[in-house]
């Protein structure tokens, strides 16, 4: 049972991590894919995050009154990365645009069906 | 002195959380997209309200206060406009229903 | 909940509540930084998870259509997949150290002195603010040029329409009277406080990328209701293509000046005469040129997305 209550926060960002995958491999639209990529990855920064957590700990702003703070490494890693994610998600719906100007569709079937029969 | 506020700012929470959880309810149990609206309005701007009037009693005199009076007034200015902007696109895309269905006809 | 959401966004066909979905889970997402004590990450979370993805992802479904075909050939093989995947990554989590433990590896080595160091080495309250912009300055060197170079791709992809001399109010604009008014009262407020938080990064939460990104989206809601075209007589594309290389160039050129000082490449406490002073200067001058960076790709983003729908509509005429 102290398994169950020391570890839960992997577990769900190991469930987490699973649906995103599922939806990027599994789902046919592109639209879908790239949620389902926004999904894992916010999945790995919650895995950080609290990782980075201190029981009876506060937010890492230095105070007179406050004697344990929690880890600000995964913090500052975490911030670049979801920079970095909404940097690959944009770049990623600007390839859907066009993906959909050429073939006429973002359905990863139909597309494929275009690119055989060419 | 204490006490009455903790009491009153107790109330207020409580009243918000059970209008934020019947808002919830309306939106799944309203039959009409229109009627679901009011409910969600209501539970972003009248809950909103008594949430933060509640967190603003226990905050005292601070730096905090005007914070949440900020957010206070934010809030009251956004949400009714995007009730607004809803309302109007539900009833645009029912007008254009309607016109489709007399071309039909 | 998180779990909850997520599953909801496999199992739906509507792409459009896919993307409220979406939204709604970055915002789980912030509140739990928040139950995590990480308020800087949260903030982002919900600025960019909730905010500017979810309407970037908008923007794509006005282009390409909200329903999703079904697709049922692959799921089977795929769900064993996931699943002995999740079996997998399940046995390897019972060697990893309890949640919230003082002891865990990850607080032994680094990190307690740079909680106990930076208060007199750089002397800012917020410690991630000091570990992002002057520990490890060199990493967000590299993120500011990571988001520099996803705006030139988008750019590339998708062209931006120069500025027009004269510009009509769009026909979109004229239908929408009140949400025009309440936004042209809003938007001085939200720039206000971006600026707010990208000054204020340094004794709380915040800093530049926050900044960056409520800055840019003051601006995409006055675009919104106001038309591209008149929104490019205010920010006009050239104007957001010089300030996206400045952000960067402002940056790079901080180390530089840096190391003509006598130290090395983004070394701050030389830029003074007093360290902890030069420490500061070099802060606030990089957070600039991150905040002026993320404002201006962001905005040049949506800006490239709109002026595609804009060619639509031209092209169906």
């Amino acid at each position: 049972m102290t398994l169950l209550m020391s570890h839960y926060n992997y577990w769900i960002v190991v469930a987490l991590m699973m649906v995103g995958f599922f939806i990027v491999i599994a789902q046919g639209n592109l639209v879908k894919k790239i949620v389902g990529l926004n999904i894992f990855q916010t999945s790995v920064f919650i895995l950080y995050i609290s990782a980075g957590k201190i029981h009876g700990g506060s937010a890492p702003i230095l105070n007179d009154s406050i004697t344990v703070y929690s880890n600000p490494l995964p913090h500052v890693l975490i911030l670049t990365a979801i920079v970095v994610g909404i940097a690959t998600t944009a770049l990623g719906l600007a390839l859907v645009i066009r993906i959909n100007k050429a073939y006429g569709t973002i359905e990863e079937s139909e597309i494929q069906q275009r690119d055989h029969s060419c | 002195m204490n006490d009455a506020i903790g009491f009153l700012s107790g109330t207020l929470l409580l009243l918000g959380s059970f209008l934020i959880f019947t808002g919830a309810l309306g939106v799944l149990r309203f039959p009409d997209t229109l009627s679901r609206m009011h409910a969600a309005g209501v539970t972003e701007t009248l809950a909103t309200t008594l949430l933060l009037m509640g967190l603003m009693l226990l905050a005292g005199w601070s730096l905090v206060l005007l914070k949440l009076i900020m957010i206070l007034l934010f809030i009251l200015f956004t949400s009714p406009t995007s009730s607004h902007a809803l309302a109007k696109a539900v009833w645009r895309h029912q007008q254009n229903e309607s016109k489709e269905v007399r071309h039909d006809a | 909940m998180l779990f909850a959401t997520a599953i909801g966004i496999v199992l739906s066909r509507d792409l459009i509540a896919v993307v409220m979905l979406t939204g709604i889970y970055g915002f789980l997402s912030a509140s739990f930084f928040v139950l995590m004590d990480a308020v800087d990450v949260a903030f982002t979370e919900a600025a960019v998870g909730a905010g500017i993805s979810p309407l970037l992802m908008l923007l794509t479904l006005a282009m390409v259509g909200r329903r999703e075909k079904a697709s049922r050939s692959r799921n089977f093989f795929a769900l064993m997949l996931v699943v002995i995947t999740g079996a997998l990554l399940m046995i390897g989590t019972f060697g990893m150290p309890a949640f919230g433990s003082a002891n865990a590896p990850a607080h032994m080595h680094v990190a307690p002195r740079y909680i106990e160091q930076s208060g007199t080495e750089i002397g800012i309250p917020n410690i991630v603010t000091s570990v992002l912009a002057s520990y490890r300055g060199f990493d967000t060197f590299g993120e500011v040029a990571v988001i520099f170079t996803a705006g030139i791709g988008v750019l590339s992809l998708l062209m931006l329409k120069p500025a027009q001399r004269k510009a009509p109010l769009s026909n979109v604009a004229k239908h929408h009277k009140v949400l025009r008014i309440v936004s042209k009262i809003l938007i001085p407020p939200i720039l206000l406080f971006a600026l707010y938080v990208q000054f204020h990064g340094d004794y709380g939460p915040g800093g530049g990328f926050q900044a960056g990104v409520i800055f840019a989206a003051g601006i995409i809601l006055y675009t919104m209701f106001f038309g591209v075209d008149v929104a490019q007589q205010v920010v006009s594309s050239a104007v957001l293509r010089v300030l996206a290389a400045f952000g960067v160039l402002l940056y790079g050129s901080v180390g530089l000046v840096s190391m003509l000082n006598g130290g090395e490449f983004l070394n701050y406490s030389v830029l003074a005469e007093n360290p902890l002073t030069g420490q500061h200067i070099g802060i606030l001058v990089i957070e600039l040129g991150v905040g002026i960076t993320v404002a201006a790709v962001m905005v040049m983003i949506f800006y490239c997305f709109a002026g595609q729908q804009n060619k639509k509509e031209e092209a169906e005429e």
